[in-house]
């Protein structure tokens, strides 16, 4: 609780509004039922209790667009259906945010080439926020593109801009542990010169 | 039962119907004229000795070298082919394979789709296989109850499975390429 640390001693808080209503946005997105294929069973994963999308605020599944306000494209998007995602985008309530989750809702994936039935990317159907690649992607990735949402609704200005921050800032991401033959940009350009060595074809 | 035997018996029964035939293919096979083929598979489900209740599945093949420089060696004219795989409940392990051979256009015209009678009242299962290889292959099955695509939108154009069907730019304002 990094926003209501400290402050409550005195028994109140002095915030600004955009702040405080940011906060409530970002710490209870309801995201849409939306299983369109495999990535499913992985978002599936992410909502029960190994990873537990409820940690986030983000469990509540809800099976009406009209509730939700994060949709999670999780799978193949085909020609048929991405007048319904459409659809599905038109009905819910603003403020919306889009994951484009797995490759195929990415760019097309495995079908770029010879699906004609599939539709390269959902960004063409509906205005993506967040992508997660991957084919499947973890649970874990699932997790941080969440984060990354939750990172965008933390910039919003809406009351005074108008507009929902451009480029999301990562607040939330750790520093990320190397190893130890990564730690130093020496280390880790003597161990891919290492690497491009042994990978050369033995005569 | 063997597979020669059972071509033998449909041989007698059909004559001049049956066009092609291969006891030892993997699959084996008879190839039949389009405009016997209901007599002949009623004629598979009940007879006596051959009982073929259970059609397995309805596939299109689509024989055609879109490269001109491979045609000389392709080793076939165009044409398509509607692929009846049959198996028996009452001889277990029974199987046998019904093939039509079509052209790829009716007539010789391009846009006119080749036309087959239906199995629908054969066998149930046809209904949605026909339906199939209509959206895809484009085979027209004469006689069946709902003849609509099945797995494409009602106005999709062309049949994705064809070798020479080109792939549409743009779908609903959704561009494809």
């Amino acid at each position: 609780m990094g926003l209501l640390e400290g402050r409550m001693e005195d028994g109140f808080v002095v915030t600004s509004l955009e702040a405080a209503v940011n906060w409530a946005r970002e710490s209870s997105l309801w995201p849409m039922t939306f299983g369109l294929a495999c990535c499913a069973i992985e978002m599936m994963a992410t909502g029960a209790p190994r990873y537990d999308i409820d940690r986030f605020g983000a469990g509540a599944f809800r099976a009406s667009p009209r509730q939700a306000d994060l949709m999670i494209v999780a799978g193949t998007v085909n020609l048929k259906m991405a007048d319904r995602v459409r659809r599905l985008y038109n009905q819910m309530p603003d403020p919306k945010f889009v994951i484009a989750m797995g490759a195929c809702t990415c760019g097309g994936g495995p079908y770029y080439k010879y699906g004609y039935n599939v539709a390269k990317g959902v960004d063409l159907v509906v205005p993506v926020d967040v992508y997660v690649p991957g084919c499947p992607p973890r649970p874990e990735a699932l997790l941080e593109g969440l984060m990354r949402i939750q990172d965008k609704i933390h910039k919003m200005k809406e009351y005074h801009k108008g507009q929902p921050a451009e480029v999301p800032v990562p607040t939330r991401t750790g520093s990320v542990m190397l190893p130890p033959e990564l730690a130093t940009p020496e280390k880790s350009f003597a161990f891919l010169t290492e690497n491009k060595e042994r990978a050369k074809p033995a005569k | 039962m063997t597979h020669a035997e059972i071509i033998a018996l449909l041989e007698q029964q059909f004559g001049s119907a049956i066009i092609a035939k291969n006891a030892d293919a993997l699959d084996p096979f008879v190839t039949v004229d389009p405009a016997k083929l209901v007599e002949v598979a009623t004629f598979l489900r009940d007879d006596a000795r051959l009982k073929f209740e259970l059609l397995n599945d309805v596939s299109g093949v689509d024989y055609f070298e879109t490269d001109p420089k491979k045609v000389a060696k392709a080793g076939f004219d165009p044409h398509l082919e509607v692929v009846y795989h049959l198996s028996s409940f009452s001889f277990p392990g029974r199987r046998f394979t019904v093939k039509l051979v079509l052209p790829r256009w009716k007539d010789g015209v391009v846009g006119q789709l080749p036309e087959v009678p239906s199995l629908c009242g054969v066998w149930r299962t046809a209904d949605w296989q026909e339906r199939e290889v209509y959206d895809l292959i484009g085979v027209k099955f004469l006689g069946h109850p709902d003849m609509t695509r099945i797995l494409l939108g009602d106005d999709w154009v062309g049949h994705p499975l064809r070798k020479d069907y080109e792939f549409p730019l743009e779908y609903h304002g959704i561009r494809c390429r």
